[in-house]
């Protein structure tokens, strides 16, 4: 079975805990005591009918506001697939946690209310589901009933998205009137709109092609650990073990280590379950080469004729998540970034970028939480990297606080700068 | 097509990267072991994120003294097996020095005094990272935490104040006295785990197999007889086919009716079920709409 996993972004006014509990409930997911305790907090909050939108929000304080506060991650199948969805809060305080969700999704879906037509929420989301390359962008136009599922309406507001879409990097669009709250459209086709010949939600979900989405041309293979068991059957054993982050390995290849710049070839690649001709991303393998090098953690394995750019000088898009200080020039910070950490200073902040309107402050002197901006950053030893667009392992990163250990920003690799 | 893995090998890779991440990030990591079927799985990756060499880290037990015969047989054994240290955490030794005072009355559990127990384990032995099988699946509390699970000074976890987590870049930086809670299977749901089980052909103790046993009915609950539980005056035990959903402390895990006694039926019968596990299983579950964040916040597992 195929795993795909989706981010949902919407306010709960948008019907998004709504359209997620049908999902849940008409793929049986939902259990009867699931559903037995969401009737009774349904009866205790006074709600006439029963809030499905109290199936995700899960903490205390969620339930006595009425409001989601962090990613909720939910899980559900198919025949064909497997689904895990990443539930993130619409509300404007709560970037950090979309981006959260959106870091690992296959596919958004942004919901939008078909009264409302595209509001600022629905840009800032389809902006972040853009900034981080999420491969597949739903648009579910939900509330089609209280429209009198009229296509005229929802022609409009397709034309609506589309224009503000022109202006982001949205590789595949797909736009599916629904109504959450009696089904159409969500897993079965609806009967109320005969004139939408486009597949339901649910059908979508199992069908869109994910199988490229992931590099399989660049071979990258950041170490992240070494097994050495130094034990009598495994005397002289040495392995990197790691996740494999692009391409293809295969037994035979020449490959360059970096930073050290060693050529070797590949031994084996091997697992407790015996050796493998090839492994892409994203094994978790052990990789042997058939020279005695010092390798460490942190080190990338790639190709000689294919290599990821080496530098300290990284040009950057940064996502920031702290409420106890603003990023600006000369902030000190802790860069993650594949299997490799090292301290960074911020260079020169280029512009912070408005997530409503897209125009580009150059005078802004400091980013604040939730606040997305160009970074130049300097590293004090050298990243092994990636244009983000490229490939979203060897192209992300994050930052952290040294003084409080927090995370605090989420960045992505433009390239390196000049 | 070629170049796809099955969910039950995606999900297999991450836990494997997040046991080495640990591995190669903390001092002292270990790894709790409770002989039921998620933690039992949990072995099996942390083996395969290291071989060919043994377990960097030791398992650790926290033992209410309310076990199943057979898992503890079953535990010493897979221990064995895989040469690694196993550290017990004693509730009965918590209740022996005073620390805890036990419950009492037909309805004592001992499941509160193991979140006291394991702390002092993990102070004791200055572990600073814990690996847990806890799933997201299991519970909404659950379902909002972190793989990478921060704890402070008291080992207590505050949901509203939680790291962001993104890609699979994972930030394991602590002070002295802070810890880590890991949960390397939060993405697998009950089915995933049996399939998995399956898949790799794991063996799990006799209990999650249907087999006749002395049980009475307790809210709902079937209760398996036993020494560590009191019968109150309407409750009548009966011999019934039952098997085990999740296993833990024997006062508070319930079985459930069931005539499945290979994994094939197993499977088919999770796939077909309509209560959740810790629904249809744990009693310390239902105790209020919010019972496992409150002992999260507190230090649980």
């Amino acid at each position: 079975m195929e795993m795909l996993r989706f981010a949902t972004a919407g306010s709960v006014d948008d019907g998004k805990s709504t359209l997620i509990g049908r999902l849940l409930y008409d793929t049986k997911t939902i259990f009867e005591d699931q559903m037995e305790a969401v009737e009774r907090a349904s009866v205790q909050m006074g709600t006439e009918y029963t809030n499905l939108a109290l199936l995700t929000d899960g903490l205390r304080a969620e339930r006595e506001q009425g409001i989601t506060i962090d990613v909720a991650y939910r899980y559900f199948h198919t025949p064909k697939r497997k689904f895990i969805i990443a539930d993130t809060p619409g509300h404007t305080q709560y970037t950090r946690n979309m981006v959260t969700g959106a870091s690992t999704a296959d596919l958004a879906i942004v919901l939008l209310d078909a009264r409302k037509g595209v509001l600022e929420q629905s840009k800032r989301h389809a902006f972040l589901a853009s900034l981080l390359r999420i491969p597949h962008l739903v648009l579910a136009v939900n509330k089609m009933d209280l429209v009198d599922y009229d296509q005229e309406r929802f022609e409009e507001v397709k034309e609506e998205f589309r224009d503000f879409a022109s202006k982001l990097d949205i590789t595949d669009l797909t736009f599916i009137p629904v109504s959450a709250l009696h089904g159409d459209n969500v897993v079965d086709r609806s009967a109320n709109m005969t004139w939408y010949e486009g597949p339901s939600l649910l059908h979508h979900l199992e069908e869109v092609h994910i199988a490229s989405d992931r590099n399989h041309i660049d071979a990258r293979f950041p170490v992240q650990y070494v097994i050495r068991p130094q034990s009598d059957d495994f005397h002289d054993y040495r392995g990197y073990a790691g996740t494999i982050a692009g391409g293809v390995l295969r037994p035979g290849d020449d490959v360059t280590v970096l930073p050290s710049g060693f050529q070797s070839s590949i031994k084996s690649i091997e697992t407790l379950d015996g050796p493998l001709d090839e492994a892409f991303a994203p094994m978790a393998v052990t990789v042997r080469l058939n020279d005695e090098i010092d390798i460490s953690r942190g080190d990338m394995i790639c190709r000689p004729n294919n290599q990821p750019i080496a530098s300290q000088d990284v040009d950057t898009m940064i996502c920031w998540m702290s409420e106890r200080a603003n990023l600006s020039e000369g902030s000190k910070l802790l860069v993650k970034h594949t299997t490799r950490t090292t301290k960074a200073i911020v260079k020169e902040l280029q512009y912070h970028l408005d997530i409503n309107t897209l125009h580009r402050d150059e005078e802004s002197i400091e980013l604040g939480l939730n606040e997305i901006g160009r970074v130049r950053l300097r590293t004090q030893t050298p990243l092994f990297f990636d244009e983000y667009r490229r490939n979203r392992e060897t192209g992300s990163f994050i930052l952290i606080d040294e003084a409080t250990n927090v995370t605090v920003g989420a960045g992505m690799i433009l390239g390196e700068t000049s | 097509m070629a170049y796809d893995l099955t969910h039950l090998r995606q999900l297999e890779a991450e836990s494997i990267h997040i046991f080495r991440e640990v591995a190669a990030e903390f001092e002292n990591p270990c790894l709790l072991f409770s002989g039921g079927k998620d933690s039992i799985v949990m072995l099996r990756l942390a083996e395969k994120a290291f071989w060919p060499a043994k377990l960097p880290f030791p398992v650790m037990h926290v033992d209410t003294g309310h076990n199943f015969p057979e898992v503890i047989e079953f535990r010493d054994r897979r221990v064995e097996e895989l040469g690694a240290r196993l550290v017990v955490a004693s509730v009965q030794d918590a209740i022996d020095s005073g620390k805890v005072v036990e419950e009492t009355g037909p309805r004592a559990s001992r499941n509160r005094l193991q979140t006291t127990a394991l702390l002092d384990g993990i102070e004791e032995h200055r572990f600073d990272a814990l690996f847990g099988g806890a799933r997201r699946d299991e519970e909404k509390a659950r379902a909002k935490e972190r793989v990478f699970s921060f704890r402070d000074e008291f080992g207590q976890w505050d949901p509203k104040n939680q790291r962001p987590e993104l890609w699979s870049l994972y930030n394991g930086r602590i002070k002295q006295g802070e810890h880590i809670r890991v949960f390397p299977i939060s993405n697998y749901t009950e089915l995933d785990i049996w399939q998995y089980i399956k898949e790799e052909g794991i063996e799990i103790p006799n209990v999650y197999f249907s087999h006749q046993r002395e049980v009475f009915e307790r809210d709902g609950m079937l209760l398996s007889t036993g020494p560590y539980i009191s019968l109150m005056d309407d409750e009548d035990p009966f011999m019934e086919t039952v098997r085990y959903r999740t296993v833990g402390d024997m006062s508070c895990t319930g079985a459930v009716e069931s005539t499945a006694d290979t994994i094939d039926k197993i499977i088919e019968e999770v796939a077909a079920t309509r209560i959740t596990e810790r629904g249809a299983t744990r009693a310390d579950d239902r105790v209020s709409e919010a019972a496992m964040e409150d002992r999260k916040k507190e230090g649980y597992f």
